[in-house]
């Protein structure tokens, strides 16, 4: 399957706690398009957060194959993981996850100083990524901590997008965020799927499948109604 | 200037000083340290430079003599020995003294000399003249040392007593500082002739023999050459060679200096631990901000990278502080124990204060050395979930 972004197959990761094995995911395959957008949903529990890991090369798997853009993962050394991470993968968390220590600008700027870009043209770069996740310029040089949490949030995007990543990874990007600032982040995301970014959220929130053409649900680490390959 | 421009506008650079900056108390804490294991180091290395520098100070021009000295249970070096000397090679001079210590009294005060019977021609390399002339051969004239002159009120003409007999003070050395085969200084020569009436129950032969070289460089080669010949069946001679004392002197002072800064650097040790304490800290608080730079794409190196830099600045400006307070440190242990601080500002001095600073950010780059290999080795996931 050449056009598929990302591959899963039969993907198992066991983790003991205690005595117990718990399967967070149990033989999951599925292949997700370029320009897709796909919601992962399931109740707490249920392997979403380990399967998003999975994707976004934070985690390697137990048993199966992971494959991103081709690369099969579990092959690459721990800094082979990182570029292919910034060159492929731009991350969205629930808590924002922005560095308190940098400016908005700043953090948005970070991606591409681990990409080697120079000054001028990262700086030019976030500010028009700044626009284009409708934050003001005058937020640029505010602490994260200064900002409100939709604001935040935006700069989390803008950041994802620095080095111009074909997947976009969120998990849970509305759950600290109160409705009306939830849809237009939806809505954002909604936007740069139209320009061609795969999609991939997770959430346990039914309302956004609303924005995505694929939705997987998962249930005890197993893949239970629908999947990206059983819908083409 | 650009290169300035382009360090100080890294953000590597400017992420290292806010985090220096956020924790401002801790940061300050762990750079006092530094500055105390610096300046405890360069004022140690001072100290004990000073030391040598007032020692080797009061001793005079040494130079490279050879000097040979009766051996263990002998009394005296022999005609016979000091013509075989003759024999070897690249000497320039030999010089055999009879000595002996005596009373000198002139006028109405009295002190001790050492009285020196030498020939005329062979005080001209060994001393150089104030006032006046060397001896006549034959006469009871007398040549005598600047400190001696000096306690004696000792003039030109004066009539100095020594074991009873008058000697006339015909010339007065100019002031050398302690030798190792003579003390010129306290010195009394005159010639041998006069030196067997005053000390008549003296053996025949010498008790000093000085030996000048051609060629400085072949010292060591020429008091070989005299010990195989006058050695050979038994030791009947001690050959010292002046230069090796003033090494052994010098080795003495550097190994005196290096325990000195031995003790400094347990404070410098110290302070280690401290660095490696607050930069685990650092990097324990952290922990979730280095998964999200690993998320976002930042390699091992530039995680490393990150905190060595703090460790790194850190070091610099706690160290050169402490390399300019040195500078009182170092005062203030040479006024406490050598009452001078006049060799504060020599060159040797200043060099261990710069090695005092060169310790300062070798230690602070050793102490973030671990906790940075930490940081850059934490796994992503678990970094991320970090709480």
């Amino acid at each position: 399957m050449p056009d598929s972004i990302v591959e899963l197959q039969n993907v198992t990761k066991v983790y003991t706690l205690g005595s117990n094995e718990i399967y967070a995911l149990n033989g999951v395959s599925l292949s997700i398009k370029k320009g897709d957008f796909v919601t992962i949903m399931g109740p707490s529990g249920s392997g979403k957060s380990t399967l998003l890991n999975m994707v976004g090369c934070l985690d390697l798997p137990g048993e199966g194959i992971v494959r991103i853009n081709g690369t099969d993962v579990s092959t690459l050394s721990d800094d082979e993981l990182t570029t292919l991470r910034r060159d492929n993968i731009g991350f969205i968390f629930q808590q924002f996850n922005l560095i308190q220590t940098l400016t908005a600008i700043e953090n948005v700027e970070m991606p591409m100083i681990f990409n080697r870009m120079d000054a001028d043209a990262r700086r030019k770069k976030a500010l028009s990524l700044f626009k284009q996740s409708n934050l003001e310029v005058e937020y640029a040089d505010h602490r994260p901590n200064e900002l409100s949490g939709g604001q935040q949030q935006r700069v989390a995007i803008a950041r994802a997008l620095a080095n111009d990543p074909p997947i976009i990874l969120a998990d849970e990007p509305t759950g600290n965020l109160d409705t009306k600032t939830g849809e237009s982040i939806m809505a954002l995301l909604g936007d740069l799927n139209s320009k061609g970014t795969t999609v991939i959220v997770v959430t346990h929130d039914p309302r956004l499948a609303e924005y995505s053409n694929t939705a997987i649900r998962l249930q005890d680490g197993e893949i239970y109604h629908g999947s990206g390959e059983k819908n083409q | 200037m650009d290169l300035v421009k382009r360090i100080s506008s890294n953000m590597y650079v400017e992420l290292a000083k806010r985090n220096l900056k956020r924790h401002a108390f801790r940061t300050i804490l762990a750079a006092i340290g530094i500055i105390i294991g610096v300046i405890a180091i360069s004022s140690m290395g001072i100290l004990g430079n000073s030391l040598k520098l007032s020692v080797s100070g009061s001793l005079g021009d040494v130079g490279n003599e050879i000097v040979l000295y009766p051996a263990y249970g002998e009394t005296v070096i022999t005609e016979k020995q000091v013509d075989d000397l003759s024999k070897v090679g690249d000497i320039e001079y030999i010089i055999p003294l009879l000595s002996s210590a005596a009373r000198a009294e002139y006028k109405d005060e009295e002190t001790f000399t050492n009285v020196y019977g030498i020939e005329r021609d062979d005080l001209y390399p060994l001393v150089e003249l104030e006032d006046g002339h060397f001896l006549r051969s034959g006469s009871k004239d007398c040549v005598v040392g600047a400190s001696l002159a000096d306690d004696l009120d000792l003039e030109l003409g004066s009539r100095l007593t020594v074991q009873d007999s008058q000697l006339r003070v015909v010339g007065i050395l100019k002031e050398s500082g302690f030798g190792f085969a003579i003390d010129p200084d306290r010195a009394t020569f005159i010639t041998p002739e006069a030196y067997e009436k005053l000390f008549d129950d003296e053996e025949d032969g010498y008790n000093t023999v000085i030996v000048k070289v051609k060629d400085l460089d072949d010292v060591e080669t020429v008091a070989e050459s005299i010990e195989e010949r006058l050695n050979k069946k038994e030791e009947t001679v001690t050959v010292l060679v002046t230069g090796t004392i003033l090494e052994s002197i010098d080795e003495i002072f550097n190994s005196i200096s290096l325990f000195l800064m031995g003790i400094g650097s347990i404070s410098l040790l110290v302070a280690g631990v401290s660095i490696l304490n607050v930069m685990l800290m650092s990097t324990m608080e952290r922990t979730k901000e280095i998964g999200i730079m690993k998320a976002v794409g930042a390699s091992r190196n530039e995680i490393l990278k990150m905190f060595m830099l703090e460790a790194l600045f850190l070091g610099i400006a706690a160290s050169l502080i402490g390399g300019v307070l040195s500078f009182g440190g170092g005062f203030l242990v040479n006024i406490l124990i050598l009452d001078d601080a006049s060799y504060l500002f020599a060159p040797s001095s200043i060099l261990y204060i710069v090695a005092g600073v060169m310790f300062g950010i070798i230690t602070s780059l050793a102490g973030g050395m671990y906790p940075a290999w930490k940081a850059s080795n934490m796994r992503p996931l678990d970094a991320l979930r970090y709480e």
